[in-house]
C-alpha cells in the first residue's frame, strides 16, 4: 500500500513536469474535446446567399477624435469616421455577421492551417471584424508609429492583453471556442472591433452592399442567425436540399 | 526485470491521470512548496470569510458586493490580475497564496496573514474548484525574471524613453499621477470603472511592493484590466530600465509634495496660494 502511494505521487509529480513543459512557450489554449473527419463532401452542397438591410432612417456617421494621441491624429487628412454602423445604397448594411448557428449536428471541421491577420492601421482595426475559426492561428499586427495594446474581451476563451510597439513582430495567438469577441484598445479608447470565432466554415461578413454568400453547405435544416454590434440578432431557418441555391434578406429595424 | 515491471506500473498511472482520474484531484488540490491545500478543508474557511464578498458560488455576487468597489474578484471565470504567468494563462497555485497573503490595496480584500499557512493553502484549493478553467487547462510556468540591473542614470533615462514610447503615459499619465487622456475612459472586464494607478499616492503595488513585483505587473499584465503585457514589446532589461523610471516618478512627485509642504512652512502667510515661483 505505501509502495503503491509513492507510485502515485511520482506519477502526479511527472505528470505536472510533463503538463507544464507541454505548456511552456506556446500559449495557444489546449482545446476541449476532439476533433477528426475534416473530409468535407462538398457534393450536392447547397448555396445560401442574400443582403442584409438597415430600415428607417439612415444613422449619421460620428467622427472619431484621435487628440489622445498625436501619433495617430498626423497619420489622418481626411475626419475619421465611426464603424460601428457603415451602410451603402438602398440601406445595405455592412459589417454584419451571416452564420450557421444550429443544424450541423456532430459535424466536426479542422481549421485551415493559414492563419488570419487582425491589423492595426491609422489607430482602427483592419478589418473592423474579423471572421475565423477556433484553434486558427491569429496574427496581430502593428503598422502603426505608436504603441497599441490589444485587448480581446472574451466570454468563453481566456482573456488576455498585450502591448504592442511600432515594429514588432505580429502577435499569434488562438481562440479555442466559438464566439463573437469584442476587442479594444486602452491606450486608444475610440478602437473598438470584434473577432468573431466559428466551429465551421459557414459564416460571411457582409461588405458594403450588404451582400453575404455561404457556400459548399451540406442540405439539410439550418437556423441562420446575423449578428450585427448595434442592432443585435437576427434569425431565420432554412431548409435547403441537394444542389439548392437559396436568398435570403434580413432587415435590420432602427 | 523488477525494474521493468515499475516501469510499466509508472507508465500505466500516467495512462490514468491523462485520461482525467487525476486532473479531477489536481483541481481538489493545492501545492505552495511542501504545503497541500485541501479544497473540502478550505471550503469550510471559505464559507466563513470569503463568502460575504465572493458569494457562495464565487462568482463575486456575495450579499456585501453592492457595496464594494472595486467589486469582489469572480473566481468563475478563472481571470486573475496577480501571477506569475503570461497574460491569458492561469496563475500558479503560488500566485493564489501570495494574493491571499497579500491582500489587495485599494481594496476591501485584507491581508489573511492571520490564518495559518495551511488554511490559506486550503482556501487557494478550495478557490480554484470554482471554474472550470482549473480542471481543464493547467497553468504555463512562471515567466522568467533575470537579475536586476543596476538603477543607474542611464538605466532611468531608458526607461524614460520606454515610458513615452510604449505609451505607458496615455493612461498613467506623463508624471504619473494616474491622469493621461485615456484615463476616463477605462473600464474593467465586467464593465465598471477602473482608475489607472497613480504613482503619487505610495510605494505598493496591487501585486506586491518589490522591484519584482514590479517587473512582474509588467511583464504579465494584470489580466482583467486596461493593463497589458509588455512581455512581447519590452526585453527584459528594458522592463528593469521602466522599473527603475516608475520609482523616480514616485520619488519625484514625493519630493515635489516635500517642497511644497515646506515652502507653505517658510513662506509662512505672507504667500498667497498658487502663486508663481520666483
Ligand atoms: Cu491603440
Amino acid at each position: 500500500m505505501r509502495t503503491r502511494i509513492n507510485y502515485l505521487q511520482i506519477g502526479v509529480t511527472a505528470a505536472l513536469v510533463l503538463l507544464t513543459a507541454h505548456g511552456a512557450g506556446t500559449r495557444t489554449l489546449r482545446a476541449i474535446g476532439t476533433s477528426s473527419e475534416a473530409r468535407e463532401d462538398t457534393s450536392g452542397a447547397a448555396t445560401l446567399s442574400g443582403i442584409v438591410k438597415l430600415e428607417g432612417s439612415q444613422p449619421v456617421a460620428t467622427r472619431i477624435n484621435m487628440a489622445a494621441d498625436p501619433a495617430c491624429l498626423k497619420m489622418h487628412s481626411a475626419p475619421v469616421m465611426s464603424e460601428e454602423v457603415a451602410t451603402g445604397t438602398n440601406g445595405a448594411l455592412k459589417d454584419a455577421i451571416v452564420y450557421i448557428s444550429d443544424g450541423l449536428g456532430n459535424r466536426t471541421f479542422d481549421p485551415p492551417t493559414e492563419p488570419v491577420v487582425f491589423e492595426q492601421k491609422g489607430c482602427t482595426y483592419n478589418p473592423h471584424i474579423l471572421g475565423m475559426r477556433a484553434r486558427q492561428t491569429l496574427k496581430v499586427a502593428n503598422s502603426d508609429p505608436t504603441t497599441h495594446n490589444i485587448h480581446p474581451a472574451p466570454q468563453n476563451n481566456r482573456e488576455w492583453n498585450l502591448s504592442q510597439p511600432p515594429g514588432s513582430s505580429p502577435i499569434e495567438e488562438s481562440f479555442a471556442r466559438e464566439e463573437i469577441i469584442p476587442v479594444k484598445c486602452n491606450v486608444h479608447p475610440w478602437m473598438k472591433g470584434y473577432i468573431a470565432v466559428f466551429k465551421h466554415p459557414y459564416f460571411a461578413i457582409t461588405s458594403k452592399d450588404g451582400t453575404f454568400d455561404l457556400r459548399n453547405v451540406p442540405p439539410g435544416e439550418y437556423t441562420i442567425e446575423t449578428w450585427h454590434e448595434k442592432y443585435g440578432v437576427l434569425t431565420q431557418k432554412v431548409t435547403l436540399e441537394t444542389n439548392q441555391t437559396r436568398t435570403l434578406e434580413f432587415v435590420f429595424k432602427r | 526485470m523488477k525494474h521493468n515491471r515499475m516501469r510499466a506500473h509508472f507508465a500505466g498511472i500516467l495512462v490514468l491521470l491523462f485520461a482525467g482520474v487525476g486532473q479531477v484531484t489536481f483541481a481538489q488540490e493545492s501545492h505552495i512548496g511542501g504545503l497541500t491545500g485541501e479544497a473540502s478543508r478550505g471550503k469550510k474557511l471559505y464559507r466563513r470569510y470569503c463568502v460575504g464578498c465572493h458569494g457562495p458560488l464565487g462568482d463575486g455576487r456575495g450579499e456585501n458586493a453592492p457595496w464594494i468597489d472595486p467589486k469582489p474578484r469572480d473566481f468563475v471565470t478563472g481571470t486573475f490580475k496577480c501571477r506569475s504567468t503570461p497574460t491569458g494563462a492561469l496563475p500558479t497555485d503560488e500566485d493564489l497564496y501570495k494574493s491571499v497573503t497579500r491582500g489587495f490595496v485599494n481594496s476591501n480584500m485584507p491581508s489573511w496573514l492571520p490564518l495559518t499557512r495551511q488554511q490559506r493553502a486550503d482556501l487557494v484549493a478550495y478557490v480554484k474548484t470554482f471554474s472550470s478553467s482549473f480542471r481543464e487547462e493547467k497553468p504555463p510556468s512562471p515567466l522568467s525574471m533575470p537579475s536586476e540591473s543596476a538603477a543607474n542614470q542611464q538605466s532611468i533615462q531608458s526607461g524614460n524613453e520606454l515610458y513615452q514610447k510604449m505609451n505607458c503615459w496615455s493612461c498613467h499619465g506623463k508624471e504619473g499621477r494616474g491622469d493621461g487622456p485615456s484615463a476616463q475612459t477605462l473600464v474593467d472586464n465586467r464593465g465598471y470603472p477602473i482608475p489607472p494607478y497613480d504613482f503619487s499616492v505610495g510605494t505598493r503595488f496591487k501585486c506586491g511592493e518589490s522591484n519584482q513585483d514590479l517587473y512582474r505587473i509588467l511583464m504579465t499584465g494584470l489580466d482583467g484590466t486596461p493593463m497589458p503585457s509588455f512581455a512581447n514589446g519590452l526585453t527584459p532589461a528594458q522592463a528593469w530600465d521602466v522599473v527603475h523610471y516608475i520609482r523616480t516618478l514616485q520619488m519625484n512627485v514625493k519630493r515635489k509634495k516635500q517642497t511644497a509642504e515646506n515652502e507653505k512652512k517658510d513662506g509662512g502667510e505672507s504667500k498667497p496660494v498658487g502663486a508663481q515661483p520666483e
